[in-house]
């Protein structure tokens, strides 16, 4: 069953509808959820009322627009602030783990590369509530012993950042690894004859080189920290960023507003990751 | 350049990898797991013990809704792999040059879309008044609105939709590594479709089936928007039980036993699919 064996031609037509029909299947909910952005009706379902911008620029309500909605800007605020700095921490963290795993031996580096992984297997509900139980005991004990109010480890955003960090940073270190394993040594000893020091040689040479995983990566954690929803969902406090706002509004009915947002997650997703998938060739064919 | 120099430079790059396991991985499963252990008898008085553990063999309803969630991951994870192997042997194999990337891309575009877009899509399609409903009425299929939400079918529907990236991923890998000529062999020894698929096609596969099959399982199984948005109030999943313990009771002991009979569950599946394929998890994920 592959090109050079000869097959029926009805098995063939059989099988490429199937595949098909599958394709059909994968964009038909995302196709639905933007098509009734632009549904001039109260709610996202049939009869379609006619084509209308009103649930994206409409200053007023009963159909005010997602740009004037402040409760939704907000949260997409309290979201960018959240992905920039999960963003941050997780490539500088990844970084230097990609370094020490490629770079150094030290006792227990195969159980420390095993543990490395492990926040890829622990569902992120229990990621969620198990920095909530500890923050909670560091609350507790710091304020029982110094009579200190850590109030800024109750849940809130800092919780939220550090919850998606935990694993996020799992996979900025793989994906960084993977390109420093390809790295010519002989270009960094070469730096250091022509008298670099350690410092500047991996600043000139080797960060350079590792710049699209680095960009490929920190697309990847941008959009795993602003779609995150098991892991926010345990640690948010009042800030609540977007996917828990849409989630609230979801559950007390839908408008087309709801689509209208999902639609602007979509453009924003399928722009960066064309972009990573580009990164990624660029970093293939180098 | 001191003695010592590279030994400081090794202890600096290992800081964040050591500050990131122990305060946000290993601390906070340790104290969840003390946590647990925790039995109340009167208000602010705990013992220590298995109670909450006992509770969860006790009460029906709990050990019920585990068993119920790890019977419908098992059944999302093989309808996933069922549906996705055709597709990623017609990815893999019947396709060359340009259309096979443009299909493989577009088999992944769908997942960057946030997950809460995803199931918002099937609840548009899915509901009473939705899409589907209207086109069998159209159709004089049926002759009254017919509500597809909030069923079993409906969760492994969206389970299986969100989880098909992560079996189509693994699948497609592994069949394009496998050569063409072992095919053509089977086929001219005698072979036909079906015993060449069975002795050398999925033989050869197995890697990436147990790998993906694993993951799927996983994300099942730690799973919280989309039974709760598909399934409704009667969903019954597990980790709406865990969130219902943290969150709306407020008895976290309780919650954290949960956690951890869900984590337990988790890594013996993923020990498991580990040991029958005979891989290590650093194999899989690197």
């Amino acid at each position: 069953m592959i090109a050079s064996i000869p097959q029926s031609r009805t098995f063939r037509n059989i099988y490429a509808a199937y595949v098909t029909i599958f394709f059909i299947y994968l964009l038909v909910p995302l196709i639905v959820v933007a098509a009734f952005a632009f549904n001039d009706s109260m709610f996202p379902s049939l009869p379609w009322k006619g084509f209308t911008l009103d649930w994206f620029f409409s200053s007023t309500g009963p159909k005010l627009g997602i740009f004037y909605d402040s409760s939704l800007m907000e949260s997409i605020g309290v979201s960018l602030f959240v992905a920039f700095w999960v963003t941050t921490l997780s490539i500088f963290v990844g970084t230097c783990n990609a370094f020490l795993f490629e770079r150094d031996n030290f006792p227990f580096k195969n159980f420390l590369y095993v543990l490395m992984l492990l926040p890829l297997v622990i569902p992120g509900i229990i990621l969620g509530i198990s920095i909530l139980v500890f923050s909670n005991t560091v609350v507790n004990a710091v304020d029982s012993i110094f009579g200190l109010e850590f109030d800024f480890l109750r849940p809130g955003l800092l919780l939220v950042i550090f919850g998606q960090f935990s694993f996020i940073t799992t996979i900025t270190t793989l994906v960084i690894s993977a390109r420093l394993r390809k790295f010519d040594l002989s270009l960094e000893e070469a730096a250091l004859n022509l008298g670099a020091n350690r410092w500047t040689a991996v600043c000139t040479i080797t960060l350079p080189y590792l710049k699209p995983a680095l960009f490929g990566a920190g697309i990847v954690s941008f959009l795993m920290s602003f779609e995150n929803f098991n892991t926010t969902l345990m640690l948010v406090g009042s800030d609540a960023p977007l996917t828990i706002t849409m989630f609230d509004r979801l559950r007390e009915g839908s408008t087309p507003a709801l689509n209208a947002v999902s639609l602007l997650l979509m453009v924003v997703s399928a722009v960066l990751a064309i972009t990573s998938i580009f990164l990624q060739r660029d970093k293939e064919k180098a | 350049m001191n003695k010592n120099a590279p030994k400081l430079g090794l202890i600096l790059l290992m800081a964040p990898l050591l500050i990131w396991l122990f305060a946000l991985i290993i601390l906070p499963h340790v104290d969840m797991f003390f946590l647990s252990l925790k039995e109340k008898i009167a208000p602010r008085v705990y013992e220590t013990g298995f109670a909450n553990y006992g509770e969860f063999f006790i009460e029906p309803l709990y050990w019920n809704t585990f068993a119920r969630t790890a019977f419908m991951s098992i059944l999302t994870t093989i309808v996933t792999l069922i549906i996705a192997f055709p597709v990623s042997y017609y990815i893999a194999k019947m396709l060359q040059g340009r259309m096979k990337a443009v299909l493989f891309v577009l088999c992944l575009l769908p997942f960057w879309v946030s997950e809460l877009v995803r199931t918002f899509g099937w609840m548009i399609l899915l509901r009473e008044t939705g899409i589907i409903s209207n086109i069998l009425q159209w159709a004089g299929l049926v002759d009254q609105p017919v509500e597809m939400l909030y069923t079993d079918a409906t969760i492994i529907v969206g389970l299986v939709y969100t989880s098909m990236l992560f079996m189509v991923v693994p699948l497609v890998t592994t069949l394009e590594s496998l050569d063409n000529s072992y095919v053509e062999a089977g086929y001219d020894l005698g072979g036909n479709g079906f015993t060449v698929m069975r002795e050398i096609v999925i033989p050869h596969a197995m890697p990436g089936i147990v790998s993906g099959c694993i993951v799927v399982f996983m994300l099942s199984l730690g799973n919280y928007l989309t039974p709760i948005l598909l399934g409704g109030k009667d969903s019954l999943w597990f980790t709406e039980q865990i969130y219902a313990q943290f969150i709306t009771r407020f008895n976290w002991e309780q919650g954290s036993a949960f956690g951890f009979l869900l984590l337990i569950l988790s890594s013996l599946i993923v020990w498991g699919g580990l040991k029958l394929s005979r891989q290590t998890l650093s194999n899989t994920m690197g």
